[in-house]
C-alpha cells in the first residue's frame, strides 16, 4: 500500500512539473501545406516568447475549418478558403465571423517516382487532368511523352497518389484542374475532399510524399517544400501563356502579382492558372483562420501578436523553406484587417 | 451500495455509448435509410454517402486474414496441444500471447516498411505471374491494398486463434483420444477426426473472436490498405475499411451529414463486432460445457 | 504392414510435421517483429530521443520527450479512472450481486470490451471534447480508461470468484463483516490475479492509437496540466511512419521499440506474478 502511494506521489509530482501556470497554450489545427513553415515559425516564436506555446497540428485544411468552427481549437489554417456556406455556418454558430489572414505563398507540384527518370518532366494541363481522371494510364502515353522528347519513359502503369482526407492542397490542385479541364470540372469538381476517379489515398502532404517516395511509377501532388526536402523529382507545368514553368520563389511570386493589386477585403482569392509568362499555374496563398472575437483577451493578444510578427520578421524565414513572401500590398492590408479581431 | 454504483456505471456508460452512436447518426440514417448499405458513392462535395465500399473492404480484408490465419492457427494449436511436450507447449504459448500484446500501430509500421515493399517487389509479381488469370490477382502491384491488409491482419489475429484453440483442444477429455487410438487410428487421425471435432465449437468461437478483432482494427489497416473507397474483385486493388475511413475523415468532416455518416459507419461496425463477439462466447461456452458434461472431473 | 497402413502413417507424420511448421511460423513472426524493431529502433535510440522536443519539420535532432510524458500522463489517468470501476465493479459481481444484475453487468462489460477502439474515440470525442470545446490529456485518459474497465472487471471477477468459499466462511465464522472479509481476506488472497489483470489492461491500452486521434490530438511542445492537447507515443509513431523524412522514420522505430519493450515487460511481469499465485484451475 505504502509503496503504491509513494509511486503515485512521484508520478503526480512528475506530471505536475509540466504544469506551468504562467504559460499560455494556444492550439491551432489545419493545413499540412504550410506545416513546415508553421512548425518553424511557432518554434521560433516560442523561443522568443517562452511563456507562449502555439501548438499547431497538421490535420489537413478540412480539419482546420471543421475544428475552428466547432471551437475545439483556437485558430485554424487552410489553403482552400472557406466558402460562403462555411462562413455562414461559422457565423450562425458563434454569432460573429471568422477572418482569413494569408501567411505565405506556396505551390502544388507534380511529383513523381519513375524508375530511371531523374530529369524534370514537362506536364501539360491535359496530361495532368487525364492522369488524375484515369484516362491516361501509362507513363509512355503520348500526352506525357510529347512534351518530353528525349526522355525514355517506361510503359508502366501510373500509380496516382492523392489525399485521403479533406485537404487544402487538394483544393488548390482541383481548383486548377477545374479551370483547365471541362471534363474534370463536371465529373469531379473542386473541393477539399473529392470523389477521386483513381489513385491511392494518403493522409497529409507528409504521407503523400512518403507514398510517392516508396512507390515506383507513382505520381501525385505535394507542396513544393515536401518535394525539395525529400529530394523528389517534380515537373514543370505549362501555364496559360504556354510556357513550361517550374515552381520556385520567382514563379510563385509572379502568380500572385495580379492578385496582390486586386486583393478582396476578406483575402479569399484563387491564383491558380494565373496570367503571366513566368507565373507558376498551381500556386496559392494559404490562410490562418482567426475568429473575429475572443472571449479570452490573453489568447486574442497572443494571436494578434503572432500575426504581426509573422507579417514582419516571420516573412524572413519563408524563402529558406521555398515559400514565397507575401506581396507588400497584402501585408499592409492584413495589418489593417488585424484590427477587426476583438 | 458503493460497489453497486461502480458496476451500474459500467452499464450506464455502455448504454450511453450505444445511445450516442444512434443519436449521432440520426441525420444520415433518415436521409439514406437502407440505401446507405447499397450505394458505393462517397462524395463529400455532393453530400452522397454510401457505405458499401467500406463494408466491402472491411469484410474482404477480414476474409483474407482468416483464410491465412485459420489454417496456420489451428495447425499451430494442434501442434501445441497434441504433440509438444508440456514445457515446450507452455513456452511457445507464452511467446504467442506476447504476439497478441503488440499494438496495432507497430504492426502498421512493420507493414509499411517491410510487408508493403515485399508485396510490391516479390509477392504480388509472383502471384500475378502464376495465378494472374484469376481476377483476384490482376491489376498493378501497388504494394498496398486488400491483400496486404489481409496479411497484416492475419498476423495480428493468429495469436487469438492459437491460444483459444489450444485451450479447448487441451480440455478435450483424454478418453476421447485414447478411444480413437485403441481403435487403431494413427495419431493424426485421432486428432483430426476425434479431438478437433469435439472441440469444434470452441475453435469456431476462436475464429469469431479473431474475426471481431480483424473487423475493428484501425491503425494497421489504414497504413497499408491504400485508402481508396473502391470495390474491386482484385486483391491487389487499394481499398478502404470502416475503421480506416473514420480515422482519416472524422476530425475534418465538414457538414453534419458527413460527420453523421461516419458515425453511422461506426454504429455498423459496432453492431457487427457485437454480434460476432456474442457468437464467439456462445460457442466457447458450448464447448466447455460439452467437455464437462462428459464426466470429466 | 499393409500399404494402406503405411499411407496412413505417412499422412499422420506429414500432417503433424505440418502443424509443427505452423507453430514455428507463428512464433518466428514474433521474433522477426522484435528483431526488426531492435535492429532499426536500437540504432536510433539516443539521449536526444528521450530528452528533446520535436524540432521543426525537415530538421533533425528532435526527440519525443513530450510524447513519452504525454503517454505517461494519459495512462495514469486511464488507470485512475478504469481500475476503480473495474475493481469495485468486480467486487460487486463476485460478492454482492444477484444473478440477473450480474448477467446485465457482465454483458455490458463484454459489449464495451468488444467496441472497436476507433468507436471509443468517437464516443470520447462527443462526451468530453465536443462539450468542452477542448482537446485534452483528460479526454485521452478517459478514452483509454474506458477500454481498461471491461478487462479489469472481468479478470478481477474471475480471480475473486476463484478464492475458495472456505475463506469467506472462515472469516464470517470469526465474526467479520462482509466488507471486512472482502478487504482483509478475499482481496489479498486474489491479489496476484488482480494485479495481473490491471497490468495486462494497462499494457493493452498503452499501445492504443485510434482513440487518441480524436481526444488528445497532439502537441509539439510540453502539454501543461491536464486540459491541453498532448503528444503521445503511439500517435507520434503513426505520424512519423507515414511521413517521408528519414529522421522521422528512425524516431518512429525507436518509439516503437520503447513502446513494445514497455508492453512486453509488463506482460512478462504480469504472467510471472500469476504463475506464482492463485490461478484459475485448468480443467
Amino acid at each position: 500500500m505504502k509503496k503504491i502511494a509513494a509511486m503515485l506521489a512521484i508520478f503526480l509530482g512528475l506530471a505536475g512539473i509540466s504544469w506551468a501556470d504562467s504559460s499560455l497554450s494556444i492550439t491551432g489545427a489545419g493545413a499540412t501545406f504550410p506545416y513546415p513553415m508553421y512548425s518553424k515559425w511557432f518554434d521560433e516564436y516560442h523561443k522568443k516568447n517562452a511563456n507562449l506555446s502555439i501548438n499547431y497540428q497538421s490535420i489537413g485544411s478540412g480539419g482546420g475549418i471543421k475544428q475552428v468552427t466547432e471551437g475545439t481549437v483556437d485558430f485554424g489554417a487552410t489553403d482552400g478558403p472557406m466558402n460562403d456556406d462555411q462562413l455562414k455556418a461559422y457565423q450562425d454558430k458563434h454569432g460573429f465571423g471568422i477572418l482569413h489572414f494569408p501567411t505565405v505563398l506556396g505551390a502544388d507540384v507534380p511529383a513523381y517516382n519513375i524508375p530511371g527518370v531523374t530529369v524534370e518532366l514537362n506536364f501539360t494541363p491535359e496530361a495532368i487532368a487525364g492522369i488524375f481522371l484515369g484516362k491516361i494510364t501509362k507513363w509512355n502515353d503520348p500526352a506525357i511523352s510529347g512534351p518530353n522528347k528525349g526522355v525514355a519513359l517506361p510503359g508502366d502503369d501510373i500509380v496516382v497518389v492523392h489525399r485521403s482526407e479533406g485537404s487544402g492542397t487538394t483544393y488548390i490542385w482541383t481548383d486548377y484542374l477545374s479551370k483547365v479541364s471541362e471534363e474534370w470540372k463536371t465529373k469531379v469538381g473542386k473541393g477539399a475532399s473529392v470523389n477521386w476517379p483513381v489513385g491511392l489515398g494518403a493522409k497529409g502532404n507528409e504521407s503523400v510524399a512518403g507514398t510517392i517516395k516508396n512507390t515506383p511509377d507513382s505520381f501525385g501532388y505535394v507542396e513544393l517544400i515536401y518535394a525539395i526536402q525529400n529530394n523528389m523529382p517534380y515537373g514543370r507545368v505549362k501555364n496559360s501563356s504556354g510556357a513550361f514553368v517550374k515552381a520556385d520563389l520567382a514563379s510563385v511570386t509572379a502568380a500572385a502579382a495580379g492578385a496582390a493589386k486586386s486583393m478582396p477585403d476578406d483575402f479569399r482569392v484563387s491564383i491558380t492558372d494565373a496570367p503571366g509568362k513566368t507565373a507558376y499555374p498551381i500556386s496559392s496563398f494559404t490562410w490562418l483562420l482567426v475568429p473575429a472575437k475572443f472571449s479570452d483577451a490573453s489568447k486574442r493578444d497572443a494571436i494578434k501578436g503572432f500575426v504581426k510578427w509573422m507579417l514582419a520578421d516571420g516573412q524572413n524565414y519563408t524563402e529558406a523553406l521555398s515559400y514565397a513572401k507575401l506581396p507588400k500590398e497584402v501585408v499592409a492590408k492584413e495589418l489593417k484587417a488585424l484590427n477587426n479581431v476583438q | 451500495m458503493i460497489t453497486f454504483l461502480f458496476a451500474a456505471s459500467v452499464v450506464l456508460v455502455t448504454v450511453l455509448l450505444v445511445f450516442e452512436l444512434w443519436q449521432g447518426s440520426v441525420l444520415s440514417r433518415h436521409k439514406f435509410g437502407f440505401n446507405f448499405f447499397r450505394t458505393s458513392v462517397w462524395d463529400p462535395i455532393f453530400e452522397q454517402f454510401g457505405a458499401l465500399p467500406f463494408i466491402y473492404g472491411t469484410l474482404v480484408t477480414a476474409a483474407v486474414s482468416l483464410l491465412i490465419a485459420v489454417p496456420l492457427g489451428i495447425g499451430a494449436a494442434i501442434f501445441l496441444a497434441e504433440l509438444a511436450p508440456a514445457r515446450v507447449s507452455d513456452t511457445l504459448e507464452f511467446f504467442i500471447d506476447l504476439l497478441a500484446a503488440v499494438p496495432s500501430v507497430i504492426y502498421g509500421v512493420l507493414g509499411i516498411f517491410i510487408v508493403v515493399p515485399l508485396m510490391r517487389q516479390y509477392i504480388q509479381p509472383a502471384l500475378k505471374h502464376s495465378l494472374g488469370f484469376l481476377p483476384l490477382f490482376q491489376g498493378p502491384a501497388y504494394g498496398v491494398g486488400f491483400l496486404t491488409a489481409g496479411i497484416v491482419l492475419a498476423i495480428m489475429v493468429i495469436p487469438y486463434i492459437i491460444s483459444v484453440s489450444r485451450e479447448v483442444l487441451l480440455s478435450v477429455p483424454r478418453d476421447q483420444r485414447e478411444a480413437a487410438l485403441s481403435l487403431g487410428a494413427t495419431h493424426w487421425e485421432s486428432t483430426w477426426r476425434v479431438v478437433v471435432p469435439f472441440a469444434r465449437s470452441g475453435i469456431f468461437g476462436s475464429i469469431f473472436l479473431a474475426l471481431a478483432r480483424a473487423l475493428g482494427e484501425t491503425m494497421a489497416v489504414t497504413m497499408v490498405i491504400g485508402n481508396n473507397p473502391t470495390i474491386s474483385a482484385s486483391l491487389f486493388s487499394p481499398g478502404y475499411s470502416i475503421a480506416a475511413v473514420i480515422a482519416n475523415e472524422f476530425t475534418e468532416a465538414t457538414g453534419e451529414l458527413h460527420t453523421q455518416s461516419l458515425i453511422e459507419l461506426g454504429l455498423v461496425l459496432f453492431i457487427l463486432t457485437f454480434i460476432l463477439n456474442g457468437f464467439a462466447r456462445l460457442l466457447m461456452v458450448a464447448t466447455s460445457q460439452r467437455g464437462s458434461r462428459l464426466g470429466h472431473p | 504392414m499393409s500399404p494402406r497402413l503405411r499411407w496412413r502413417k505417412f499422412v499422420s507424420g506429414f500432417m503433424l510435421t505440418l502443424t509443427g511448421v505452423c507453430a514455428l511460423v507463428a512464433v518466428s513472426v514474433l521474433f522477426l517483429i522484435l528483431g526488426y524493431l531492435v535492429y532499426h529502433g536500437g540504432t536510433s535510440i539516443s539521449w536526444n530521443f528521450f530528452t528533446k522536443l520535436p524540432v521543426p519539420v525537415g530538421e533533425t535532432g528532435g526527440g519525443m520527450a513530450n510524447a513519452i510524458l504525454g503517454s505517461a500522463k494519459m495512462l495514469l489517468l486511464a488507470s485512475l479512472f478504469g481500475v476503480p470501476f473495474g475493481f469495485f465493479g468486480a467486487i460487486y459481481l463476485a460478492e454482492f450481486s444477484g444473478a440477473t444484475t450480474a448477467f446485465v453487468v457482465r454483458y455490458a462489460a463484454d459489449l464495451l470490451n468488444g467496441v472497436p477502439s476507433i468507436v471509443i474515440g468517437i464516443f470520447a470525442y462527443s462526451l468530453v471534447v465536443h462539450p468542452f470545446r477542448q482537446y485534452s490529456t483528460l479526454a485521452g485518459g478517459f478514452a483509454l480508461g474506458l477500454m481498461m474497465i471491461p478487462i479489469t472487471l472481468r479478470s478481477t471477477e474471475e480471480f475473486l470468484r476463484s478464492v475458495p468459499n472456505d475463506f469467506r466462511e472462515g472469516a464470517m465464522a470469526l465474526g467479520a463483516s462482509k466488507w471486512k472479509t472482502i478487504a482483509t481476506v478475499i482481496v489479498p488472497a486474489a491479489y496476484r490475479g488482480i494485479l495481473t489483470a490491471v497490468l495486462l489492461a494497462f499494457a493493452r491500452v498503452a499501445g492504443e492509437t485510434a482513440p487518441l486521434l480524436f481526444t488528445a490530438l497532439g502537441n509539439q511542445f510540453w502539454s501543461p496540466g491536464w486540459t491541453q492537447p498532448t503528444a503521445s507515443l503511439p500517435v507520434m509513431i503513426y505520424t512519423y511512419a507515414l511521413a517521408p523524412y528519414d529522421d522521422w522514420h528512425r524516431q518512429a522505430w525507436a518509439a516503437g521499440l520503447v513502446l513494445l519493450g514497455l508492453i512486453l515487460v509488463i506482460n512478462i511481469v504480469a504472467r510471472a506474478i500469476l504463475s506464482r499465485g492463485i490461478a484459475v484451475p485448468r480443467s
